[in-house]
């Protein structure tokens, strides 16, 4: 054991001597308490070590032991459904421990040890594997069955392999004298290796329809949301981890409120998936380090979500992460950072703060994954930022959007008239647009393209016409422009709205949002035509159907024949309106 | 024995140096003996080989280099707590300074706490009654909140305060239930103007309050809210009572820690706050709560006042950011005094959604709520208009909604400090608006909520 002395401490930083023998980036035991940390510098035998843990009562002189091993993620069975802190600690086995306050010093093993699994071999003695083909199987969840692959390094002939129950830390399989368990371990700074990435084509459908017809972001792909507090940051990550067509969700609250990692908990195992029909939490890891937790836990937690989402990618699953706040991941660098006394950058950031977050957003994407049957898996990164006071021009923002393809950009305002989620349609981008589009176009719908291209012209025509109307008021509008004007406010409303706490509205197909955006669409077209009858636009806007339009996003996913009614009654009364027009005018 | 040492070798600011020292732990308090006799207080916020780095909590006049003593107390700063505090007046570090006895602690604690483990929280959903319309109808309050009022200099946000704390009940229940105090930083008026209301109202009685005044030592208030939350945590989930935490003013609180900061020469965040400001204020307003297993719970209502106004401010938006939502108040409504001058657009309680509805205050009451909200957005909107156009450019509709905000803001808000509404007179109140304006322009209600409420029509 090669053990250093402490000859600093200034809150969850330490600097201890003696350490020449330990590597950059161990895992260190920090005084009586065994806190954990990580060297994350050395000068010559000095090195310095951020403590995940609080060090109040450690002083110089007390002892550091370093373990020899990066920090690392024990990667196997028994993750899903589990809640987990910034270094994987098992939340609620420190529940059971310590009770309701986290003590410090108290660990427990991310992955149970006594828990027995099934395992089917689908390889067999003799075979010839290398690392990343998949030995056999585990029933993880109802609806996830964990694939064993052969850990990175280890290759040869099986010279064992057997069906039967297992413990995690049990060899399941013999490949060329060595033993593999169901355990992987993975350092959480390195990304998982795999044979090349793809371009992300397919879209991850997530029932938001501002963002599946608007602002798609592919499998594989990366987004950010960006937004003030209050705006909705949450609603829409839990939004998305909940409606997202996923096979696994990883969701990360980095440095955000308690209670919200509560609601989680209560709600996800509640939530019956549309894409399994079991319930949610069977496909979910939460990793969860509120803000009050120790500051270098929040610094670890994303690279902790991210190893795991990689983990499963590499078994061939499309993966979802959600990071709920990249923001406090970049306040916990620029603490340590500041106690490092490095140059800082803007706003006291560290320099590295762009490489950092360029590096963490890289690690998704669709890839080959290791191994001889060429499974592809994706892993797709959506993260909130939290930019203070809603100015976009912050660091962490700019940085974030330097790599991201998908803004959803928060507006301060659109929440204020309660307008959700508060996504303003005009300043948000996706640049998977076009694949998504030809994706969409060829599998789903060859129309729907063109709808939402008609659609946002008319929006972005509104915010013109509403600068006239604000300057000389809307009659001096000709009436197709007022019709303009209808119709935005009806694609805003009764489109672009959707209500996350109702049972319905909450989720919404990608067919039910063609067949909204159809209707609103076909409104306008045959109010135009109306208008050159000589239909006013009042009458148009008193029209009793738009009344019904304003509630089809009621309609549950198995009743779309209403949609076709209300189109034909929508029918019916232009053309009596039409009709009545013409009577009095002849 | 504890060793003394007399190596001060610097000092600046509330910060000294102590050098040749041996055995000290990171954030052990330090006892200070001056040449006059006089003691203080500090503890440790950096420690090396053979020094030590001491915060002082009343400052630094008139120390000594040379002939004071220092020592090293060997455990961090604490709270005696017992249920005797009840009743009790502290100083902002713990000591009693209403003449009473000492209190005999039933245990010493280490006022920074723990955090509370995710896993181990209940959510909160038990509806509190403020009395207040705004609060209750549009921003409910739940135990185990935390939910700031951001003011300004000069808004009535005490009176407010003191409102809630006076009128605060759970329906149908009569647990028990305490109110703390912290004063951090506001004058002697302020701190009286509750004292008296907590007399007048009897609160007294079931109050723990630990005043820190604007001449009272800064570096003081760092420990204030920490020692109010030491003993809120311990009624709360030992005593198994309902705790509500008033803190005033965090923008003071905010100051103080800057004033260390700088003094330490840290790299600064934005307007000169420490980059650890965020983490700091969450240390503080996440001990707001309810566990699993415990009868108690923790309400906090933090009060700040916006430096200008300035709701992008460091202070306010980092509140925001870790708070279950914000009261606002406004000067502009309150210069058209309308009281308490709360401006409910801006305003949010996240939490509310999981404590009304049937069997906690109406089943109507979501649906409204989303009404009254749009409405006054849209009569907002609409006035404006008006201003610039001249009222004729108003449709019917938008004079209706116009007609409708001024009366909210009126008939609403404008209760005054001393009117203490049920939920029922909230709920009410809020139909009777709703009939300003036309039916169907009411999309965020049910028709069977209509038809119920407003009567029903063909």
């Amino acid at each position: 054991m090669k053990k250093g002395v402490i000859t600093k401490v200034s809150g969850p930083l330490i600097e201890a001597v003696n350490m020449e023998n330990a590597n950059i980036h161990d895992v260190v035991e920090v005084a009586e308490y065994k806190l954990i940390g990580e060297i994350i510098e050395m000068r010559r035998d000095k090195a310095s070590i951020q403590v995940y843990e609080e060090t109040t009562g450690v002083g110089p002189g007390e002892q550091v032991v370093t373990t020899g091993m990066p920090l690392s993620v024990e990667l196997g069975p028994g993750m899903l459904g589990q809640i987990y802190d910034g270094i994987q600690r098992p939340l609620n086995e420190l529940y059971d421990l310590s009770g309701e306050f986290i003590d410090r010093g108290i660990t427990a093993p991310p992955l149970d040890r006594n828990k027995v699994w099934r395992f089917e071999p689908s390889a067999q003695v003799g075979d010839e594997v290398k690392p990343g083909d998949i030995l056999g199987t585990v029933k993880e969840t109802e609806v996830i069955t964990l694939k064993i692959m052969v850990p990175p390094g280890v290759e040869g002939k099986i010279e064992r392999i057997e069906a039967g129950d297992y413990k995690v830390e049990d060899s399941v399989a013999t490949i060329s004298g060595q033993d593999v368990t169901m355990i992987q371990r993975w350092p959480v700074r390195r990304g998982r290796p795999y044979q090349n990435k793809i371009d992300p084509v397919r879209p991850l459908m997530t029932g938001q329809r501002v963002i599946d017809t608007f602002f798609p972001v592919a499998k594989g792909g990366t987004a950010a949301i960006p937004g003030p507090f209050g705006s909705g940051k949450t609603v829409i990550q839990h939004q998305l981890a909940k409606w997202a067509d996923a096979d696994i969700i990883v969701y990360i609250g980095c440095g955000e409120r308690g209670n919200e990692m509560t609601d989680v908990l209560n709600e996800f195992p509640e939530i019956i998936d549309p894409n399994t029909g079991k319930s949610l939490m069977e496909k979910v890891v939460l990793i969860a380090n509120t803000s009050n937790m120790p500051v270098a836990a929040r610094e670890a937690s994303i690279y902790t979500g991210v190893t795991i989402g990689e983990f499963y990618r590499d078994m061939g699953y499309s993966v979802a992460l959600m990071a709920d706040s990249t923001s406090r991941w970049a306040e916990a660098l620029r603490e340590m950072s500041g106690r490092l006394e490095e140059m800082p950058g803007d706003e006291g950031y560290p320099a590295y703060l762009g490489s950092r977050v360029a590096d963490f957003y890289e690690r998704a994407g669709v890839v080959n994954c290791l191994g001889s049957d060429n499974r592809t898996g994706s892993l797709t990164i959506i993260g909130a930022v939290s930019p203070p006071g809603g100015d976009l021009s912050e660091p962490v923002t700019q940085s974030t959007l330097r790599i991201v393809k998908v803004f959803w950009g928060l507006d301060y305002a659109l929440s204020h008239s309660r307008h959700f989620p508060a996504i303003n349609w005009l300043s948000s981008y996706s640049l998977y647009q076009d694949k998504v589009d030809r994706y969409i176009d060829e599998n789903i719908s060859d129309s729907f393209s063109d709808l939402r291209k008609q659609a946002m012209s008319l929006l972005q025509e509104e915010q013109s016409l509403q600068e006239i109307v604000r300057l000389v008021g809307q009659d001096t509008l000709s009436d197709e422009d007022q019709l303009k004007l209808l119709t935005a406010k009806s694609l805003r409303e009764d489109f672009l709205q959707q209500n996350a706490f109702d049972d319905i509205d909450t989720y919404c197909s990608l067919e039910k949002q063609k067949r909204m955006l159809e209707l609103i669409l076909t409104f306008h077209d045959h109010a135009l035509e109306g208008i050159v009858k000589g239909l006013y636009i009042r009458e148009i806007d008193r029209m009793k159907v738009r009344e019904r339009i304003t509630r089809m996003r009621f309609i549950p996913e198995d009743e779309f024949e209403k949609f076709e009614d209300i189109r034909v009654e929508m029918e019916a009364e232009f053309r009596t309106l039409i009709a009545d027009r013409e009577a009095q005018d002849a | 024995m504890l060793k003394e040492y007399q190596t001060v070798t610097e000092i600046t600011g509330p910060l000294m140096l102590v050098t040749d020292v041996s055995g000290v732990k990171y954030e052990e308090l330090v006892e200070i003996q001056m040449q006059t006799g006089e003691k203080r207080r500090g503890k440790v916020l950096e420690v090396g080989t053979d020094n030590a780095l001491v915060q002082l909590f009343e400052g630094s006049d008139g120390i000594n280099m040379k002939n004071t003593k220092v020592r090293f107390l060997g455990k961090p700063q604490e709270l005696g707590v017992s249920p005797d505090m009840i009743g009790r007046v502290f100083d902002g570090m713990g000591n009693p300074i209403d003449n009473g006895p000492q209190i005999i602690a039933d245990e010493r604690r280490d006022i920074n706490g723990l955090p509370i483990n995710p896993f181990a929280r209940l959510y909160p959903s038990e509806f509190i009654q403020t009395g207040v319309s705004a609060i209750d109808g549009l921003n409910t309050l739940v135990r185990g909140q935390k939910l700031p009022i951001f003011s300004g200099s000069g808004l009535p946000h005490n009176q407010l305060a003191a409102q809630i704390a006076r009128q605060a009940q759970v329906l149908g229940t009569d647990e028990k239930f305490a109110v703390i105090f912290a004063a951090m930083g506001i004058t002697f008026e302020e701190a009286e103007f509750f004292i008296n209301d907590f007399r007048e109202s009897g609160a007294i009685d079931r109050a723990v309050l630990f005043i820190n005044l604007a001449n009272d030592p800064t570096i003081e208030r760092v420990s204030t809210p920490r020692m109010a939350l030491t003993a809120a945590e311990y009624l709360a989930f030992d005593e198994g009572m309902h705790v509500l935490v008033i803190l005033t003013d965090m923008t003071n609180y905010a100051d103080a820690l800057r004033e260390v900061s700088s003094a330490r020469k840290e790299v600064p965040g934005r307007r000169g706050y420490p980059g650890y400001l965020y983490t700091d204020l969450s240390q503080i307003y996440e001990r707001a709560g309810r566990v699993k297993g415990k009868a108690g719970s923790i309400t906090q209502i933090p009060i700040l006042t916006m430096p200008e106004d300035d709701i992008t401010h460091p202070i306010p938006d980092l509140t925001g950011y870790i708070t279950e939502g914000q009261i606002i108040l406004s000067r502009e409504i309150y210069n058209r005094n309308i009281n308490p001058p709360i401006n409910v657009l801006p305003s949010l309680s996240r939490l509310k959604d999981k404590g009304i509805g049937e069997g906690k205050t109406r089943k109507d009451h979501a649906n409204t709520m989303n009404q009254i909200y749009a409405g006054v957005a849209r009569g907002r909107d609409a006035k404006e208009l008006s201003t610039i156009l001249g009222e004729s450019a108003l449709s019917d509709d938008d004079l209706a909604f116009a007609r409708y905000s001024d009366a909210f803001d009126e008939r609403y808000v404008n209760q005054g400090f001393y009117t203490d509404r049920t939920i029922i007179e909230t709920l009410d109140l809020g139909w009777d608006l709703l009939k300003i304006l036309p039916r169907e322009e009411l999309k965020r209600i049910s028709d069977a909520l209509l038809d119920e409420f407003l009567g029903k029509v063909d």
